[in-house]
């Protein structure tokens, strides 16, 4: 006898468990600062994730399919200074309008589309560890970001910048380009991740590559596919972070791989592949960022505890997961 | 039951529920020392389940487990262990990337001052290897093992401590007869030693050939209990399927037609040389040999899940096929022997499992769910899987495993299904069942290869056989020529009509 009923919907803890603890953050920030659910503030926490939450929602693909990409800081630190070198140089011909900064966009689409296929790539051809190959691509692009600014500083023209910066500050009804941008991002991914062929395809190739090999699944292709797909989020989010401060340096986007791989691990995407969701990866990056806001709006605790702060919540996090998965 | 020894563990009208689902109902079973038990019934009967409670890894929901006659509770499998109760599981437990050594030794490292003794675990690992007419090196890593040596490997672990009470569960179903009579005869030294031996098996020739006592479940409840003289295999079969079994076999009347795959020259490096076959629309060509003989190997070969090199013409057309996902394209499927490690994701539900294979069947830009849960509905009735629909795959018992992995490549439907090993852990039932399902593949004029280990099943459901030997194909048998001593003849290589002399592979 089959038992056909579902299976009752539990509330795990590695599901409610994110929620709870931003929950718990909204609270404490509302209790500690009046301003904290003042709009500015909201629009401030939510624009500044934009740049890790795009990353993130590509990592969550990366992660889920069993891979790992520690490169897309670095990634994003280069082609925001290819980006300002070519705007720049292009300045002379195009004049300061829509044409350079759509020029600018295309090249930081198509540098880190090609950046990610690059490393999947090397991973999938060549069949090296995706640690080691994005550990590599990582000081790549570190030093090549360093070598183009010479050292310094990249900026981009004076007139360019004030141009481009309206696609960072301003946006449609109050909200900022960078959020709606961001938005859109996590509902898609959300889309392909739990609907989409592809999302089955990444889970079990996480859950069991040798599972999906033998059930005609193009494994390579898609662990491809997972890598391109982070390489042009970069580039997007790298589209949104330029104007905000008009330059790149050997110190732009430095941690931010760690950043995106914590925001996904916290909410509640396995690290070692086989489960992820693009939602909880939402939740992982507002979790991150409210706590180093609430450090900032408050003297409570010294801002330059944050670090610690989200190292302990990373590892709580991994806890509860482990915990619901032992409770099942 | 009449015998005069006090029972060494009991089970005493034992529950177990997983979530809202009972599936043991109050079952009681006696183990005697110096005694072979047999516990036998059909898949998801409950059989693994009862022994993981006897080994102290569950806890009934409800009822006793009596050690020497007193009510226990074990806290962890390490008291179970120490208590002298060792459980062999149906999926291998083995740490595969440590050696055989490490492996027969983890957790109970022999020491001397701080440092390992490995000389003395070396020649306790190569006695106990010896006892069990198993030739692996003891510094081989579980790896690269074979199926019966790493099942080989878990017996030796299990003879290590010493075990008064040994449960293994389903222990012959990766073994070939050779190594099956090695495990029986170890089986039997156990008993003359004064061990209580519990075990399952689905071949019940096994069962019929060792067992002292005999314990019958069905449906999570014994159904019958008591001396395994009493019953005839036929019995057995009758009271594990609650239904009088005809022929296991279903007569071979599919007519054969076009050719659909023809194989030349085909060469797996390390496995096989030179391959060449034909099959036909209509027909079940059985594949013969002992494991290890490059079966395996050859047709996964020919479904581009590993490298090789020859001409394949599938339906007269030439084709290169380098991975399985081609090869599917193409019509051609292979039904991997290894459910656990590359059939089924565990993790995963029955849903996702069935439809990965065919996926872009449910694919709309986005996946039709609606449509899975129709595929799997249909799935559970024309297989008849048990389970709970909401379970994870690894939660099943091994047989339903079975089942749903082949739901799973038949909902590809491909026109050429190699089917490896296609009843290993499956009940008599069922195995009628699946045999049937076969033949009418068959007769549907669909073209299918059956590699399997069980002679009786090769001959009972192909039309030719090919026997393999070292990676080469030593003969073709069909009709009434195909019998087990012919097979065996050219599976050992004793044939006369086997060419000259092998060279070594
Ligand atoms: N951890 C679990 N969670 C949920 N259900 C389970 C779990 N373990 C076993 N079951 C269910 O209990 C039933 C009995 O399973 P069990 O593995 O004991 O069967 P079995 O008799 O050993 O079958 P087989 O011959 O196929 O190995 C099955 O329906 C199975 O799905
Ligand atoms: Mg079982």
């Amino acid at each position: 006898m089959t038992d056909t009923t579902k299976a009752p919907i539990r509330l795990s803890m590695s599901v409610i468990g994110p929620v709870l603890g931003l929950l718990a953050l909204i609270v404490a920030g509302a209790l500690l600062n009046p301003n904290f659910l003042g709009w500015d503030n909201i629009v401030n926490v939510l624009a500044r994730s934009a740049f890790i939450g795009i990353i993130a929602v590509g990592m969550t693909f990366v992660i889920t399919a069993g891979g790992l990409d520690l490169s897309v800081g670095s990634m994003a630190a280069f082609i925001a200074g290819l980006m300002i070198l070519v705007m720049n140089s292009a300045l002379p011909a195009l004049g300061v309008g829509i044409p350079v900064v759509l020029l600018g966009m295309a090249v930081a689409l198509a540098g880190g589309l090609l950046a990610g296929l690059l490393n999947g790539l090397i991973i999938t051809r060549l069949g090296i560890e995706a640690f080691i190959v994005t550990l590599g691509s990582m000081g790549i692009y570190r030093s090549l970001v360093t070598w183009l600014a010479d050292g310094g500083t990249l900026s981009l023209d004076f007139s360019l910048r004030s141009f481009y910066q309206p696609v960072y500050y301003s946006g449609i009804l109050g909200i900022s380009w960078p959020i709606l941008v961001f938005a859109l991002v996590v509902v898609l991914g959300e889309i392909v991740m739990r609907a989409t062929a592809f999302g089955r395809h990444c889970a079990a190739i996480g859950s069991n590559d040798q599972v999906a090999k033998y059930s005609s699944v193009r494994v390579a292709r898609v662990r491809l596919m997972t890598y391109a797909g982070l390489g042009l989020l970069v580039g997007v989010a790298t589209i949104m972070y330029v104007p905000r401060l008009g330059s790149a340096s050997a110190a732009t986007g430095v941690l931010w791989e760690l950043e995106a791989i914590a925001a996904v691990i916290i909410g509640g995407t396995v690290l070692k592949g086989g489960f992820g969701r693009v939602w909880g990866t939402v939740i992982g990056v507002l979790i991150l960022s409210l706590i180093s806001n609430i450090l900032n709006l408050t003297d409570f605790v010294s801002p330059y505890l944050n670090g610690a702060i989200q190292g302990a919540i990373i590892i709580l996090a991994v806890v509860l997961q482990r915990e619901s998965k032992a409770g099942t | 039951m009449g015998h005069d020894l006090a029972p060494v563990l009991e089970l005493r009208q034992v529950s177990r529920s997983f979530g809202p689902i009972e599936v043991l109902h109050g079952v009681d079973i006696a183990l005697q020392p110096g005694r072979v038990h047999a516990l036998i019934g059909e898949n998801g009967a409950g059989k693994s389940t009862m022994m993981k409670i006897m080994a102290g890894y569950q806890p009934p929901s409800s009822g006793q487990v009596a050690l020497d006659g007193k009510p226990i509770a074990f806290a962890s499998i390490g008291e179970a262990e120490a208590r002298g109760i060792s459980l062999i599981h149906q999926e291998f437990n083995l740490a595969e990337q440590l050696t055989v050594e490490e492996n027969i030794f983890l957790g109970r490292e022999l020491h001397r001052g701080p440092f390992l003794d490995k000389p003395a675990m070396r020649a306790r690992v190569r006695e106990l290897l010896a006892a069990l007419d198993c030739r692996v090196p003891p510094e081989r890593r579980v790896a690269q093992l074979s199926n019966s040596d790493k099942q080989m490997v878990e017996i030796a672990k299990a003879l290590l401590r010493d075990t008064r009470v040994l449960i293994m569960d389903e222990p012959t179903a990766v073994l070939t007869r050779a190594e099956t009579a090695v495990l029986l005869r170890q089986v039997r030294a156990l008993r003359a030693a004064g061990t209580a031996v519990l075990f399952t098996s689905h071949k019940l020739d096994e069962v019929a050939e060792i067992a002292d006592d005999l314990t019958i479940m069905r449906d999570g409840a014994v159904v019958w209990t008591g001396l395994a003289a009493g019953m005839d295999e036929h019995g057995m079969a009758t009271a594990m399927v609650g239904r009088e079994m005809s022929d296991l076999f279903p007569p071979k009347d599919s007519t054969p037609g076009e050719i659909a795959l023809e194989v030349t020259g085909l060469n797996v490096p390390g496995h096989a040389r030179d391959i060449g076959l034909t099959l036909r629309r209509g027909e079940v060509l059985g594949v013969a040999g002992l494991i290890g003989s490059g079966r395996t190997e050859t047709f996964e070969a020919l479904c581009g899940l590993r490298p090789g090199s020859g001409r394949v013409r599938l339906f007269g057309r030439e084709v290169r096929i380098n991975h399985p996902w081609q090869a599917q394209a193409l019509g051609m499927c292979y039904l991997t022997e290894d459910r656990k490690t590359r059939g089924l994701l565990l993790q995963k539900g029955m849903r996702e499992n069935l439809t990965l294979q065919a996926l872009a069947k449910f694919d709309r830009g986005l996946i039709d769910t609606r449509a899975e849960d129709r595929a799997l509905d249909q799935a559970i009735a024309d297989f008849d899987i048990r389970g709970h629909r909401g379970a994870l795959v690894g939660n099943l018992s091994g047989g339903n495993q079975q089942k749903l992995l082949f739901a799973k490549t038949l909902l590809a439907d491909p026109e050429i299904i190699i089917i490896d090993e296609p009843t290993r852990g499956i009940d008599i039932g069922t195995k009628q069942q699946m045999y049937g399902f076969i033949r009418r593949l068959a007769a549907q004029g669909r073209a299918i290869v059956v590699i399997s280990s069980e002679m009786q099943e090769v001959i009972g459901l192909a039309d030719r056989v090919l026997v393999m030997r070292h990676g080469r194909i030593t003969g073709e048998l069909a009709g009434s020529d195909a019998t087990e001593e012919a097979i065996v003849r050219l599976a050992m290589g004793v044939a006369v009509s086997a060419p000259q002399q092998e060279s070594a592979t």
